[in-house]
């Protein structure tokens, strides 16, 4: 199969030039929400969690940490949750031609990417005013990046498929993601659960994104404030588990879509 | 089922071996887990849905430069078969294999959006029928210049009327590139002179020695454009022949179940401000015959009477009014009582009578009665000799029972 040929690039543009235009309208900040959402979210999390409860206290750079963090996983919420909607909301599409379903998933993810790198601009401005010192290991950060992407993306294949035949995943996957966002040290720092219990610390980071999450901030904020999974675990075994995970999403979830994307039209 | 003659392969532009498709009809819908979980473990689970076969073993070949007519009632399985050649649906069994290329789309304006401009629906649709921005670009103004939309193109798709969006999605369709078109009769939608635009271009394909694969229960479509033609009927192919040959089988296939059955509702009586009606529908000797008694009640300025049956999508299959027909014209002031003869050539359909009294000029409407009659034709008698577009005969009686007028 020809997958990005001339016309599924031509169709994958249009597709994401649409959601582009069509997701903010009628508002008048248009696409400043996409911005505003997730500092205002960030302004709630740092009252709470920071400046009242005292999350992070001690650690440098918190508020650069939890931001991003925010950001990261908004993104993966957005790409896994959109992505899983994507095959089941254009039955119009699909039902009257034929076209690659998977440019469908790819399109909602990507217009996922593009707000994520629009947030990391605001991120960036933040650590700058938070004096956060880039390191060359920031230069690894478009590869967790990228890793992060690939993983939300192949989990959106997985969902979307599944969705197809089965509505209740969209309402599970929300309640999922609501219990990770609090199992995913986002708004607490990794230190004070390992400060508690090690052996907890060690479980939540056996989920890839709280990884891809501790990876990404220490490229960025610095390793001395963030413990990532290299650090935490002592032996090779443990740690390349949740890369285990990823990897044998990505290929089941590719297996598993493509099985089942002959009998969408008809499903839906 | 017919044998065809062998075909050498490099002159066949798409070959269907034994396609058949089935499909699963649940009798409750069945897409939470739950009922998934709980008939697991109940044994009735084959029994929780029916199966519909909409194709068997269905096997043709069009040959390169064909105009080839697929025919068949609704729930034939033309739709079924037309999205499998698409690629759409995946056949159950069986194979089709298209030589070259094949614009997969079955129905105008696939993925407009109300929310965009003409403008970004052109690319957009575009798109999706296998162009590049460039190419769109480029041909951009011929595609708003046919559609006849020059400046409306900058609005919201949302803004048009129904009759503007299928111009606009004709436009670009008939642009798409392949080897093998696949048309489907629906598309000659919208008005008259839009419609004639349609035909003109199946006309122009043809004469270009196209591969088309047109879709239709058309009869005239098909004789008119159609070199070889498939009928389909239950899901099997019943023959493929000349348009001609299938045109004949597919009116006796119509003819085979039952006669005319009119039902309608008789003695309407009904009244505005300024006039009583009273109107009668009754099928005798294969005519529809319309009684209408007018029973002014005040005097009315240069009165005229006019009647319209529509289908039940609205459109207008037979029109008649009191002052156009020369020499039929009849003056309302001393013909209270008209009877209109229409001969049954009307397709199975619900129909809608509706009755207008007018000023001759068109200025004034002294009384609209819509549906005032509707009436369902369930089947088509035998020996049509017309087609419902062409204007019938009627006959005039009034009053006195005098004749043809």
């Amino acid at each position: 199969m020809k997958y990005l040929t001339t016309r599924n690039r031509a169709i994958l543009r249009e597709l994401i030039v649409t959601d582009f235009k069509l997701r903010y309208q009628g508002s008048i900040l248009g696409y400043l929400w996409s911005l505003l959402k997730p500092l205002f979210l960030f302004v709630i999390m740092y009252v709470v969690f920071v400046h009242f409860l005292r999350f992070g206290q001690g650690i440098a750079h918190f508020a650069s940490t939890l931001l991003l963090g925010i950001v990261l996983w908004g993104f993966f919420a957005e790409a896994t949750t959109q992505g899983m909607q994507a095959i089941v909301n254009r039955g119009d599409l699909l039902r009257k031609i034929n076209f690659p379903k998977y440019l469908l998933v790819i399109s909602a993810t990507i217009s996922a990417l593009i707000n994520l790198v629009l947030n990391l601009c605001i991120v960036l401005v933040i650590m700058l005013v938070d004096g956060v010192d880039f390191g060359w290991s920031s230069l690894v950060f478009p590869v967790t990046l990228l890793l992060l992407y690939g993983f939300s993306l192949a989990l959106a294949f997985l969902l979307a498929a599944v969705n197809v035949k089965y509505r209740d995943v969209a309402h599970i996957w929300e309640i999922f993601l609501q219990a990770m966002f609090y199992a995913t040290p986002i708004i607490y720092p990794l230190q004070t659960v390992m400060m508690f219990n090690e052996d907890a610390a060690k479980f939540l980071m056996l989920n890839p994104v709280a990884v891809l999450l501790q990876d990404a901030r220490a490229q960025l904020v610095g390793h001395d404030n963030v413990i990532t999974a290299s650090q935490i675990f002592s032996s090779i075994v443990w740690l390349s588990v949740p890369y285990a995970v990823m990897a044998l999403t990505v290929v089941f979830a590719t297996w598993y879509f493509r099985s089942k994307q002959g009998k969408f039209a008809e499903m839906i | 089922m017919s044998i065809e003659e062998n075909i050498p392969n490099e002159e066949v532009a798409v070959r269907v071996n034994g396609v058949s498709k089935s499909f699963k009809l649940p009798h409750e819908q069945h897409d939470g887990l739950k009922q998934s979980v709980t008939s697991v473990f109940s044994r009735k689970r084959s029994h929780g849905y029916e199966i519909q076969h909409a194709l068997r073993g269905v096997s043709f070949e069009v040959r390169k430069g064909d105009f080839f007519g697929i025919v068949g009632r609704n729930g034939s399985g033309k739709s079924t078969l037309l999205k499998i050649l698409s690629g759409i649906y995946t056949p159950d069994s069986g194979s089709v294999k298209v030589n070259g290329s094949l614009v997969p789309f079955i129905e105008l304006g696939v993925g407009f959006n109300p929310e965009l401009t003409g403008r970004e629906n052109v690319y957009l649709n575009g798109a999706l029928l296998g162009f590049t921005r460039k190419q769109i670009s480029a041909m951009y103004d011929e595609i708003v210049s046919f559609a006849e939309l020059g400046k409306f193109m900058d609005q919201k798709l949302k803004n048009y009327s129904s009759g503007m969006q299928v111009r606009l999605a004709f436009s670009i369709a008939i642009r798409a590139k392949s080897d093998v078109l696949v048309l489907d009769e629906v598309l000659a939608v919208g008005d008259e002179a839009f419609q004639r635009k349609c035909y003109q271009h199946f006309a122009e394909l043809k004469k270009e020695k196209k591969t088309v694969i047109l879709v239709t229960h058309s009869m005239d479509a098909v004789q008119q454009f159609c070199n070889r033609a498939i009928l389909i009927d239950k899901g099997h192919e019943t023959e493929i022949g000349t348009p001609h040959k299938i045109a004949q089988l597919y009116q006796e296939l119509n003819d085979t179940e039952g006669v005319t059955v009119s039902r309608s509702r008789t003695g309407i009586k009904t009244s505005t401000k300024y006039v009583a009606v009273q109107m009668q529908h009754e099928l005798i000797d294969k005519k529809h015959i319309f009684d209408i008694m007018l029973q002014p009640k005040e005097s009315i300025e240069d009165p005229i009477l006019a009647m319209g049956i529509y289908q039940d999508d609205g459109d207008q299959v037979y029109r008649w009014t009191s002052d156009e027909k020369i020499p039929h014209q009849i003056d309302l002031e001393t013909h209270r009582r008209i009877r209109i003869e229409v001969a049954d050539i009307l397709p199975v359909g619900v129909f809608a009578v509706n009755l207008y009294i007018k000023k001759r000029d068109r200025t004034v409407d002294y009384a609209v009665f819509n549906e005032i009659i509707k009436f369902e034709v369930k089947n088509v008698t035998k020996h049509r000799h017309a087609v419902y577009w062409r204007i019938p005969e009627e006959t005039f009686v009034n009053e006195k029972g005098v004749g043809n007028v």
